[in-house]
């Protein structure tokens, strides 16, 4: 039990950056399985454990009209497979230290384990993983049971006015397009999906041309190999999932207040953001990392928390996705200084917009995101995190053995130009979550941004 | 995070000599102690050119009193406020610099500052954290604001999370007279009260360098980390470290009970049984058997409470029991659950009393064991994937006065654990006499209007 300094960031946030440390970066083996599923590996010797994570393009975006649909199927892979049921999955596993797990987020769904590389052991771990991977069998008890528990969770989000913010920032910016709507589902969504929707589902987007596994550990290319095939041969080749709708710009500001019992306001701004491979990927990343992605030294910090003591947690990050991810700049101040954090934050972020970034700024981001690249790398869980990331997108495999490079080229102008291309101050979601119902107030806010930045 | 569970983690069954053996690249922990009581750990670790610095102090909320109930913490916010050599906020913007990541934070037995920094960057680390150990500058105008965001953080940890409010009346339910009663980030009213002299006697009291250990995982050699360390360190002074009263808790003598009533969706219930830790307790062997019953409880998927109560009567929609081994007080034994939608509260007590008196009345399975046995031995594996948390683990024992080399013992410790062994102690530590039980009452979160409406009703935008 810690009580942290800081809270970076209250989301998660995959922010791929590496430099050219020599020889630094993992070396990453790519190759086709024959029903067409992409296969990524990297060996690291020294501990005798592997990770191994599959992924579909099978995230909450391919929902459709079901919201929760994505994530249910995905929870119910561990609930059932073959013959066995969820307790003999578990006691399998377990029974040989094996660690496994699924999640699902807005572009991709998610299985994963970890085990020991002892043969006997890996051996019990395979058998089970590769019947999750192919032939989950949806009970019907574990069905309504999931479904259940599903919709207590969406009944806790309703507690926590962070969640509350969250979601209806995603509503705002996201308005039209699959990414508005929440992973989890809503209480109606939820409560109309059947058994069968699963199946169907399951079928669509489980397929290997859907599919890609990474595999990190103490084994070689061959075994890398023999794992990837028997793990994922039973799985039909299937069709890759459609491409998606881009992500709209707003076209106005939008302003959305909602009551809440709690002593603070979480507020939420931001728009859509940009996309993974996105052309100004590096000048975003870079600017963002002095605005808001550094912890307590970025300029937001400085501003709110740092000058102020309006908030603990103040951040802002760019979330890239398939399509635009969103762009999120959030604080949690008490509710009688919502108004005067609120201003700071878009003072601070319209300055930024207008001003770009100094010399001093970008230099000091770029040390700390070049001098820290070894760290972001420094474990086998990290490098499966990053291979999945590039591998899902189809990142270039040398993507990491450039990043640096990358990050080092970028100028002041180009993060000027990038920000004020990208970023539109004037048209952006206000989300303030907290606080007692009040009477209308009409493009308050609003006005606020047009207002020129004081710094 | 005030968060109320540990999933025990070490744990295993399997061979792990011949596992780690393959594993040249993880070494020993090296021992050091400098004229003037600092101690230094240092466990390498080179798969990556990276390193970790940890240093901990003796000092943490349990060693607070009444009306000072937080101060550890808000002095731990004020480390990063500048010294007689930095001014406010340098130390974060060197490390950032540097390519560093850094925090620090408080729990109820330690205080703990980190850097986490590509390996050659270790003497930048020594300097600023040697530096404010003996040189910090407490500034009236910067402890306005810190304190302020403190408010703030406990706002959002405790007060705005229905959970985390009964959790910590529950636990100060559980402790009456241990120092355990008090939340990590004190109470608000504290707070609100606290002052900078406060802050200055806590810091002159804890921060000396025989008050603190060193802790250095990665990519180093350990005599080149003792020069470093002699070099920056050895120019701190020693200082008295303030006596700490034992504060023992009080005899219970019976169940205690409380309903904590606030807006939210969903009921909680916590329970708590007052058991030793393996600091306070006389025999280790009951420690480490607590530790596997936690295990057969809620150790993975295939655990009794998932499995039984999630899985098998659906009674629980999530279900959880924890022990903490390494706490240098009694400490509670936890279980905590939602009830599913078709049960209540009192059916998620009664099946959590269940399936604690099954552990009393019959003998686990040899399975169960085995599986809870073979988890320790792969999460021993396991956990070297972190550098950060092999130092934290040597960290977090060697300021609650246990010797890190205990780590060594933990898997044979737990595979000596029998299924006659876990049943005594069930039966002689989870009794109701020791028990504390709080449950969240959810009440409305339809909030009040502002002003009164001429409806009398309000609602949100």
């Amino acid at each position: 039990m810690v009580v942290n300094k800081y809270i970076c960031c209250l989301l998660l946030v995959v922010v791929g950056s590496f430099t050219g440390v020599a020889g630094a970066s993992p070396e990453i083996q790519s190759w086709t399985t024959s029903n067409g599923a992409r296969v990524y590996y990297v060996q690291a010797k020294e501990l005798p454990m592997v990770d191994i994570r599959v992924v579909f393009d099978a995230g909450s975006v391919r929902d459709g009209k079901q919201p929760g649909l994505s994530k249910l199927t995905n929870g119910l892979l561990t609930e059932g497979a073959g013959k066995l049921s969820a307790d003999d999955i578990a006691e399998r596993m377990e029974g040989v230290g094996a660690r496994y797990g699924n999640s699902s987020l807005r572009d991709m769904a998610i299985l994963s384990m970890r085990s020991l590389t002892d043969e006997k052991l890996l051996t019990t771990a395979l058998d089970t993983f590769e019947l999750l991977v192919t032939s989950p069998s949806f009970p019907q008890k574990a069905f309504e049971r999931e479904r259940q528990r599903l919709l207590i969770g969406i009944k806790q989000e309703k507690q926590s006015p962070r969640t509350v913010a969250s979601k209806a920032f995603y509503r705002k910016v996201f308005q039209g397009h699959p990414y508005a709507s929440p992973i989890n589902g809503s209480e109606e969504s939820v409560t109309a999906i059947k058994r069968q929707d699963l199946i169907d589902f399951h079928n669509r987007y489980y397929v290997a041309s859907n599919a890609l596994i990474v595999i990190v550990g103490a084994i070689d290319k061959k075994q890398a190999g023999s794992i990837a095939d028997k793990l994922l041969s039973k799985l039909s080749a299937g069709e890759p999932a459609p491409a998606i709708d881009r992500v709209r710009q707003l076209q106005a500001p939008v302003v959305e207040r909602i009551s809440h019992p709690s002593k603070q306001s979480h507020i939420y701004v931001g728009q859509p953001g940009m996309r993974r491979g996105d052309r100004d990927y590096f000048p975003l990343y870079v600017g963002n990392h002095a605005l808001g992605g550094s912890g307590l030294v970025s300029l937001l910090s400085e501003e709110i928390r740092e000058k102020r003591g309006l908030s603990y947690s103040v951040y802002s990050y760019f979330s890239p996705m398939r399509e635009d991810g969103p762009f999120i700049v959030g604080l949690q101040t008490k509710n009688e200084q919502a108004e005067e954090a609120l201003k700071v934050l878009k003072e601070t972020l319209n300055a930024y917009v207008e001003n770009g970034i100094t010399d001093k700024q970008l230099a000091d981001s770029k040390k700390n995101i070049i001098g820290g690249f070894p760290l972001r790398i420094d474990s086998n869980s990290k490098i499966t995190e990053y291979i999945a990331m590039i591998g899902f997108y189809q990142l270039p495999l040398d993507y990491l053995d450039k990043f640096n490079a990358r990050v080092d080229a970028v100028t002041v102008k180009d993060i000027r130009d990038a920000f004020k291309r990208r970023i539109h101050s004037d048209k952006m979601v206000t989300v303030i979550v907290g606080g007692k119902p009040r009477a209308a107030e009409p493009a308050e806010i609003s006005d606020k941004v047009k207002q020129p930045a004081s710094r | 995070m005030l968060k109320p569970f540990y999933k025990p983690f070490g744990m295993a069954g399997i061979a792990l000599g011949a596992v780690l053996a393959a594993s040249s690249s993880i070494a020993a922990v090296s021992e050091f102690t400098l004229d003037n009581g600092l101690r230094i750990l240092v466990k390498e670790d080179h798969r990556a050119p990276v390193v970790v610095s940890q240093i901990w102090y003796k000092v943490g909320s349990s060693y607070e009193h009444g009306g000072i109930t937080g101060v550890s913490h808000v002095l731990e916010h004020m480390m990063f406020k500048g010294t007689r050599q930095h001014a406010p906020g340098d130390f974060s913007r060197i490390i950032a610099e540097n390519g560093g990541r850094e925090n620090a934070f408080t729990g109820k037995d330690y205080t703990a500052y980190y850097q986490r920094l590509e390996k050659s960057r270790l003497p930048i680390s020594f300097e600023l954290e040697a530096d404010r150990m003996y040189q910090l500058r407490l500034l009236d105008e910067e402890f306005a604001k810190e304190i302020k965001v403190v408010m703030e953080e406990r706002r959002l940890r405790t007060e705005d999370n229905p959970q985390s409010q009964t959790y910590e009346n529950f636990v100060a339910t559980a402790f009456q007279t241990s120092p355990y009663h008090n939340p990590i980030i004190g109470w608000m009213n504290d707070l609100d009260n606290m002052e900078l002299k406060d802050l200055a006697d806590w810091y002159k009291a804890w921060y000396v360098p025989n008050n603190a250990t060193l802790v250095v995982s990665g990519d180093v050699d350990p005599k080149e980390v003792y020069q470093l360390a002699k070099k920056y360190y050895g120019k701190v002074p020693r200082g008295d470290i303030a006596t700490l009263k034992p504060q023992r808790e009080v005899k219970q003598r019976g169940i205690r009970r409380i309903n904590v009533k606030l807006p939210a969706k969903l009921p909680v219930i916590y329970m708590g049984y007052l058991v030793p830790s393996l600091k306070t307790v006389s025999d280790p062997a009951d420690a480490y058997a607590l530790e596997v019953l936690a295990g057969i409880l809620d150790g993975g998927n295939s655990a009794r409470l998932p499995k039984n109560l999630v899985r098998g009567s659906q009674v629980a929609a999530s279900a959880g029991a924890g022990y903490d081994l390494y706490s240098r007080l009694d400490t509670l034994f936890l279980f905590s659950g939602t009830p599913s939608q078709k049960h209540n509260i009192k059916d998620l007590e009664k099946s959590l009393l269940q399936q604690i008196r099954m552990t009393q009345d019959t003998l686990v399975k040899q399975q169960e064991l085995d599986r809870v046995k073979a988890q320790v031995v792969a999460e021993k594996v396991y956990e070297l994937d972190s550098v950060f948390y092999q130092a934290m683990q040597i960290g977090q024992l060697e300021t609650i006065g246990i010797d890190s080399a205990v780590l060594d013992e933990y898997v044979d410790r737990i595979k000596a654990v029998t299924p006659e062994k876990i049943r005594e102690v069930a039966r002689k530590y989870l009794i109701d006499d020791s028990l504390t039980v709080a449950t969240l009452d959810p009440q409305s979160m339809q909030p009040l209007p502002s002003r009164p409406a001429v409806s009398g009703g309000g609602h949100g935008r």
